[in-house]
């Protein structure tokens, strides 16, 4: 059904492009510089504060994260079919012997690909420097910190290429796409809060609320993995805690997956049968 | 090598194909003929089996429907606007060589082929848009597939790049390429077709041989010339006296031509002593002063 071949020569098409598009290498550039200023700003003043150093780190790229991650993910997989509709190069690349599958999976993956190497870039840097001060006692938890803004990332990019499949127009997409990363960042949070207070909901509700949003997913898991606890959320923190134990931390990452492999599979599957757009013929 | 049989596609309660049947044999060179909106683009879209549609197509013993994969890898097609990525020429074909499943060298071949060797290195957006299309001749050669389809090949092209790109296509012709185009120019369809299949209003409505083209449906060929001002008078009371139908329009005068004619009104003018500023051929027919 797919030719393997087909998705390589597509996803590297992807990488090569992603890799010379100047937004994506300013937001390369910026992502890497400020994960080394977090983590020169973290730098040790003795041994005891050294060996927090990894963990703190972490901590702040969270909310680099947080800010970042989802904001690049949104565009550039809601722009990517939708560019290559408008300029043409969509019909003329399906007229070629590949299948829609092929052709969309291929080039999540370069996209993908481009977006990890990226949080490589960001997250290497910092870490090397970490290291050469000497702070590498949890180093384990950055590393799972890593892991977990790449599925971060994964989830946003599949979230963007559902916009892109449904979307007639780049424009519409990123506009799309930029609602999506207000409501995601900011309006959600606000919203539970307000709603929290206003209808005094029970604090499981609070939780399962929360992590309906893979942002808060992220930020759940990745707090775990530096703190071991969750009281720096408070009551919900607690409640979590208590209420699902070891098995939060693999739930929490199960979650992220299914937020990577659902928009990725609803796009594939409007992708495949949809022409109305793809195929909008100047002339009949 | 194609057969369509009831072919129809919808678009909504639009039908722009309406049961739609032909048969090309293998080594023909046919034009689809019709005005825009007839279902040229739709025909060529649906034997490429990028569309849906009802009814059969069958491309080289291949059901498109069932296999449209397959159907793609025995066509090279040629869009009427090349759209190609941000690459050079040597990495658009080494890419789309690789979709293919075409052997790298074909790339070199290709490339001396349409004559673009001494352009492989350049980004494809610094390309005239004659050598985009015969870019995109070259990718549709790569797999060297028995057919070649062609939407409106030359409709974006100057009339040099017009005229080496149909002698290209008539040599892949000879060599034994079958060759489905669409078309509104008649000296394409005469120049490159074997024989025309008339679509309006997405039925197939006539299948003539070219040169029959022009009388069953009525078309002229129109010459339309610019001269000064002062000369204009005199230019139609010259064609007036010649018997030529013609058609006044602001600065310039259609006059009717015979294929092959186009020089007998030029040459009355220069006779004369009437310049011509500019002239232009048009084909079909005049609608107060505009050419359809």
């Amino acid at each position: 059904m797919f030719d393997v071949a087909n998705i390589r020569a597509l996803a590297g098409k992807e990488l090569r492009d992603a890799l010379r598009n100047r937004w994506f290498i300013v937001f390369t550039l910026a992502f890497a510089g400020l994960a080394l200023a977090l983590s020169a700003l973290m730098q040790p003043n003795g041994l005891q504060v050294r060996a927090m150093s990894f963990s703190r780190t972490a901590a702040s790229l969270i909310n680099l994260v947080l800010l970042f991650v989802p904001l690049i993910g949104l565009t550039l997989g809601s722009a990517n079919l939708t560019g290559d509709r408008e300029t043409g190069a969509l019909v003329y690349l399906l007229a070629q012997p590949v299948n829609r599958i092929e052709v969309l999976i291929g080039k999540y993956l370069g996209v993908a690909g481009a977006l990890l190497s990226t949080l490589t870039l960001g997250f290497g840097a910092a870490g090397v420097v970490l290291a050469l001060q000497g702070s590498v006692q949890d180093a384990g938890g950055y590393l799972l910190t890593v892991l977990l803004a790449y599925l971060l990332a994964l989830a946003m990019l599949s979230l963007g290429f559902l916009m892109s499949t449904l979307a007639r127009k780049t424009a519409a997409a990123l506009g799309g796409a930029l609602f999506l990363w207000l409501f995601l960042v900011f309006i959600g949070d606000l919203g539970i809060m307000g709603t929290t207070i206003s209808m005094r909901l029970p604090i499981q509700t609070i939780f399962l609320i929360a992590v309906l949003n893979p942002l808060q997913m992220f930020k759940i898991a990745s707090i775990l993995t530096i703190q071991a606890n969750l009281e720096v959320l408070g009551p919900a923190g607690l409640y979590a805690t208590d209420q699902f134990g070891a098995l939060l931390l693999p739930l929490l990452l199960m979650g992220l997956l299914i937020w990577i492999f659902l928009p990725l599979v609803a796009a594939v599957v409007i992708f495949a049968r949809q022409e109305k757009f793809t195929l909008k013929a100047r002339s009949r | 090598m194609i057969t369509a049989k009831n072919v129809t596609k919808r678009y909504g309660k639009v039908a722009a194909l309406n049961d739609v049947s032909f048969a090309i044999r293998a080594g023909e060179s046919v034009a689809l003929w019709g005005a825009n909106g007839a279902g040229k683009t739709t025909t060529l879209r649906c034997l490429l089996g990028v569309q849906g549609f009802e009814g059969e197509l069958i491309v080289n013993d291949i059901d498109v429907r069932k296999q449209g994969k397959a159907a793609r890898a025995a066509i090279g097609y040629v869009p009427q606007e090349t759209a190609f990525y941000d690459m050079t020429v040597l990495e658009t074909l080494r890419f789309y060589a690789r979709l293919k499943k075409a052997a790298q060298q074909r790339v070199g071949e290709v490339l001396d082929q349409v004559q673009l060797d001494n352009h492989s290195a350049k980004r494809v957006n610094m390309l005239s848009g004659g050598m985009k299309q015969r870019l995109a001749l070259a990718v549709a050669l790569l797999a060297d597939p028995p057919v070649l389809v062609l939407d409106e090949p030359t409709a974006n092209l100057d009339v040099q790049a017009q005229r080496d790109f149909i002698h290209t296509i008539q040599s892949l012709n000879q060599s034994g390429k079958t060759i489905v185009f669409s078309s509104h120019r008649l000296d394409e369809v005469i120049a490159l077709s074997s024989r025309v299949l008339v679509l309006a209003d997405g039925r197939l409505t006539l299948e003539c041989p070219p040169h029959e083209l022009a009388a069953r449906l009525g078309l002229h060929r129109w010459l339309r010339i610019w001269v000064a001002p002062e000369h204009k008078e005199t230019t139609i009371q010259i064609f007036d006296r010649e018997g030529y139908t013609y058609m006044p329009n602001g600065r310039s005068v259609y006059v009717q031509i015979t294929h092959g004619g186009k020089i007998a009104p030029l040459r009355s003018l220069e006779q004369a002593d009437i310049a011509v500023e500019d002239f232009d051929l048009i084909e079909g027919e005049l609608q107060g002063g505009n050419h359809v």
